[in-house]
């Protein structure tokens, strides 16, 4: 035995349990099931339920498992008569107050309460007297409530306070009449809000969208990953007769733990939206007409093939990794090096020195063991929520946090030091001039540059800190200047021996950048002979085609305001898209309607260089196919060869062969100097992210723009 | 001596009134054939037939679309889509019975918390085309609005059993 154990023995048989944990741990460990409501392995122990009542040995009276430490000899039994006659006292009262209400809660066939009656619950009840009422309160466009059904385990309440950090839901009163409720009337909306739902173990809290629209068991339940953010968070859809009814989380230690950000959970509203594409439709004189598959895509061969090296490929930051590996041969079929992923960068000129497989700079779980992080140009809760927790839990944990971004954004733990405002290169300058980062790169940089209070305590922090990490976030990637940022990034890195991160945009950027989506570079990282034109470049005039894949040119194209106007000037625009909206109808010149996420399979790499293959899980509305089948045709119908894939399996095998063994890197090399930025940095609601709009997928997601933070956003409100 | 019961036998028709001995037996039997569609057999108030949806006497529907028949329906002929109703409960935007798929078990109605879905003593009904054997909710609605009196007496009938 070894010191940080104890010898327990639960229901006769021995167990090794760690010193200071609760029984219901060990227990767990070994299978032993006791039934619980409030306990909860992600958050602290309330023991209020009292469902986990056990017998332990001279003990006099049974005692609540979750709340009892184990210790050295201790004899536990979770299924003697006395225990259970514990816990089915403990059901009876809980059942007091319960309504018998099961045929119309979404959470029957998924109860808790509802499964564990059924062992511990009696059949007749002897209660008489009047049960408790309680008002449903309303609390967003997210959460339904139905508080009668409340059990006060106080899940929801302690999710608030622990995980996401924003206390909405409290409870007032106690025994009989404690409510959980908001104290005063408002909606709940932190952007991990809603996995309450899931905390929540009867029906109090459920899914509003989803609300009365399925059953529990007649769904099937298929693995997922999130498209909406570079964390790649594993989701279950359920789905019936081949819709998508709702999402949920599918636990992932590393990447997401048991949480999913409300965009992933709600975003599959989209799927079914009226701005779905549902058929191939061509622009003839000015009006829209709809078209069969063949003729759709013989006309948009027709128009690649003789377009060939005048040819662009503007490709979504969330594109699968198949999809780029199709469009990056169908591009060096037609001899164009114009095709890029990075629709939403302003900032070019560095581009050379690129990492070619960028990644967070440390495991997504081990973010929350440094010692100090600094974030630069980053709305991280907005990016990338799952991220942004992680972070929380590591600043909970007494890490440095500083942050350095264009404006002040509200986080929930103490943020050690803070830079904001217009000049994030001026500011990383003064850092850098701290941590007495040299260098020829940035040399016209730090000139003449001096460090204040704020910048010198942050430079402290991730030199004194055993374990740093510097990430770059989106805000910074869309900068004027992100070559610079970069640069001094990686100096301060360097100096402070920090890890250096990038929190890249959309869900695939690392795997667009792996497959060649790049007019510098192709695919095994090797630069191309000529390097063709960037996303920004490609807008400008002299491209006979364009094929936009999965790009809206107004909501998507961030970098230029007028991009609508300036692709609806080129020669033919082809858009392969799951929706249709004004401005695409105005840019494109054929319509290719493709699946959503769900409705295709394929690759994803996340942030932390994970490679997450999914399948399919919905069946395509209307006409509309995997966006890799509709590239793999017009690879055949303009007569690539050996582009005969089956599966996306194939694709995707063919990708990793090439590739061979790159490992994540985001390491710096550049050594020319960087100048000085002129002019002013852009407004930061251009390159501020809004937790609702980062993809067509979320913008139609009807649940999310009710949100109190879309409405926010979309009245030009700062976040 | 077997030649003379031979004989006899030959003589009597005996091999034909063995032949004729079932025939003759219930040729003297009271009838019991009824006139079908003019008379008909008693049935019990349990007979399984024809499905209806039943209503409150309000007029509000019971079905709450908590999908338990459809969940147990051994012939999978049920199908439901549910949805928030105008009134912001539980309701079915959809309510289809295959009566093809049908085995008439009865189980759709043992499984029902409010006594919506019911099998009416109805057995005499036919399709002329097809998909005239799907009974739409508004089928089984109207089916329940007109038998409204029968299911009533019939369940009346069965609760002392139950």
């Amino acid at each position: 035995m070894s010191d940080d154990t104890v010898n327990i023995e639960v229901d006769g048989k021995p167990v090794e349990a760690k010193k200071g944990e609760m029984v219901i741990q060990a227990t767990d460990r070994i299978g032993a099931y006791i039934p619980r409501f409030c306990y909860h392995d992600k958050l602290s122990i309330a023991a209020n339920c009292r469902m986990c009542l056990v017998e332990v040995e001279k003990a006099p009276k049974p005692l609540p498992a979750c709340a009892t430490p184990v210790g050295e000899g201790m004899k536990i039994f979770t299924r003697s008569p006395k225990a259970i006659s514990a816990q089915k006292a403990t059901m009876e009262f809980l059942l007091i107050n319960h309504p018998l209400d099961c045929p119309i809660c979404d959470q029957g066939g998924e109860c808790e309460l509802q499964d564990l009656a059924m062992g511990y619950g009696r059949d007749v009840s002897r209660y008489n007297d009047g049960k408790r009422v309680v008002k449903d309160k309303d609390i967003g466009p997210l959460v339904s409530t139905d508080m009668t059904r409340c059990i006060h385990c106080t899940r929801c309440v302690r999710f608030g306070e622990e995980v996401s950090g924003m206390p909405q839901l409290g409870t007032t009163d106690r025994g009989e009449n404690m409510k959980i409720g908001t104290y005063i009337e408002q909606s709940v909306d932190h952007e991990l809000s809603a996995n309450i739902i899931d905390l929540c173990p009867v029906g109090a809290l459920n899914n509003k969208p989803y609300r009365y629209s399925a059953r529990a068991w007649e769904m099937t339940q298929r693995a997922t990953v999130s498209p909406h953010d570079c964390v790649g968070s594993n989701l279950y859809a359920h789905v019936l007769r081949g819709t998508v009814k709702r999402i949920v989380p599918r636990d992932n230690e590393s990447i997401n733990e048991t949480w999913i950000s409300d965009r992933d959970r709600f975003s599959y509203e989209a799927i079914y939206s009226d701005q779905r594409l549902t058929m191939p439709r061509v622009k003839e004189s000015g009006s829209w007409r709809e078209l069969d598959w063949e003729e759709a895509l013989n006309q948009a061969a027709d128009v690649l093939r003789d377009a060939g090296a005048d040819s662009g490929f503007l490709v979504s930051p969330s594109a699968t990794a198949e999809e780029g590996h199709l469009v990056a041969r169908i591009a060096d079929h037609l001899g164009t090096n114009n095709l890029d992923h990075r629709v939403t960068r302003r900032d070019f000129s560095d581009q050379d020195n690129d990492p070619l497989f960028p990644w967070l700079g440390c495991e997504i779980e081990d973010i929350e063991k440094q010692d100090a992080v600094f974030v630069i140009g980053s709305n991280i809760r907005r990016e990338a929520p799952i991220l942004a927790h992680r972070i929380r839990k590591a600043a909970l944990a007494g890490a440095q946090v500083s942050l350095a971004s264009s404006s002040e954004h509200e986080y929930f733990f103490d943020v050690a030091n803070s830079l904001s405002g217009s000049g994030l290169v001026e500011m990383l300058a003064g850092v850098a001039v701290a941590a007495g980062a040299g260098g020829d790169a940035i040399a016209k940089l730090v000139s003449g540059v001096s460090a204040s209070e704020t910048q010198r305590s942050i430079a402290a922090s991730l030199k004194s800190a055993d374990d740093a990490l510097i990430l770059i976030g989106n805000i910074a990637n869309r900068h004027g200047a992100y070559s610079a940022v970069r640069a001094l990034a990686a100096a301060i890195a360097d100096a402070s021996g920090a890890k250096l991160g990038n929190t890249s945009e959309g869900s695939n950027s690392a795997g667009l950048s792996l497959a060649g989506v790049l007019p510098h570079r192709a695919r095994e990282g090797a630069a191309r002979a000529e390097t063709g034109r960037n996303a920004a470049e490609m807008l400008n005039d002299g491209l006979d085609a364009i094929v936009l894949v999965n790009v809206e040119p107004d909501a998507d194209l961030k970098s230029t305001s007028d991009a609508v106007a300036k692709l609806a000037k080129q020669a033919f625009v082809i858009a392969l898209t799951p929706f249709v909206s004004e401005a695409l109808e105005e840019a494109a010149d054929l319509l290719l309607p493709i699946g959503t996420f769900a409705e295709t399979s394929g690759t994803y790499v996340n942030v932390a260089g994970t490679w997450q293959s999914f399948g399919g899980v919905a069946t395509p509305v209307g006409e509309a196919r995997p966006g890799w089948k509709v590239l793999r045709v017009l690879g055949n119908l303009i007569q690539e060869a050996d582009f005969d894939y089956v599966t996306s399996e194939d694709v995707r095998d063919e990708l990793v062969a090439a590739l061979g063994d790159v490992e994540p890197d985001n390491a710096y090399s550049g050594s020319g100097s960087i100048a000085r930025p002129n002019g002013a940095d852009a407004p930061a609601e251009e390159i501020d992210t809004a937790l609702y709009s980062v993809d067509g997928m979320v913008r139609r997601a009807r649940a999310l723009q009710l949100t109190a933070e879309a409405r926010r956003a979309a009245d030009g409100d700062d976040q | 001596m077997n030649q003379i019961v031979s004989y006899l036998k030959t003589f009597s028709l005996w091999e034909l009134l063995k032949g004729l001995r079932v025939t003759n037996r219930n040729f003297f039997k009271k009838s019991v054939t009824l006139e079908y569609p003019d008379e008909k057999t008693p049935q019990s108030h349990r007979f399984r037939g024809l499905h209806a949806l039943r209503r409150y006497p309000n007029g509000e529907e019971r079905c709450i679309a908590c999908k338990l028949c459809e969940a147990v329906c051994p012939a999978l002929a049920i199908t439901i889509e549910s949805d928030v109703g105008d009134d912001g409960t539980r309701r079915t935007s959809r309510y289809d019975i295959d009566l093809f798929k049908c085995i008439y078990c009865g189980f759709c109605e043992e499984a029902c918390p409010v006594d919506a879905i019911v099998e009416t003593r109805i057995h005499e009904y036919h399709m002329e085309a097809p998909g005239e054997n799907i009974m739409t909710k508004d089928k089984l609605l109207a089916v329940g609005d007109k038998y409204d009196a029968m299911i009533s007496a019939d369940k009346a009938a069965d609760a002392p059993y139950r």
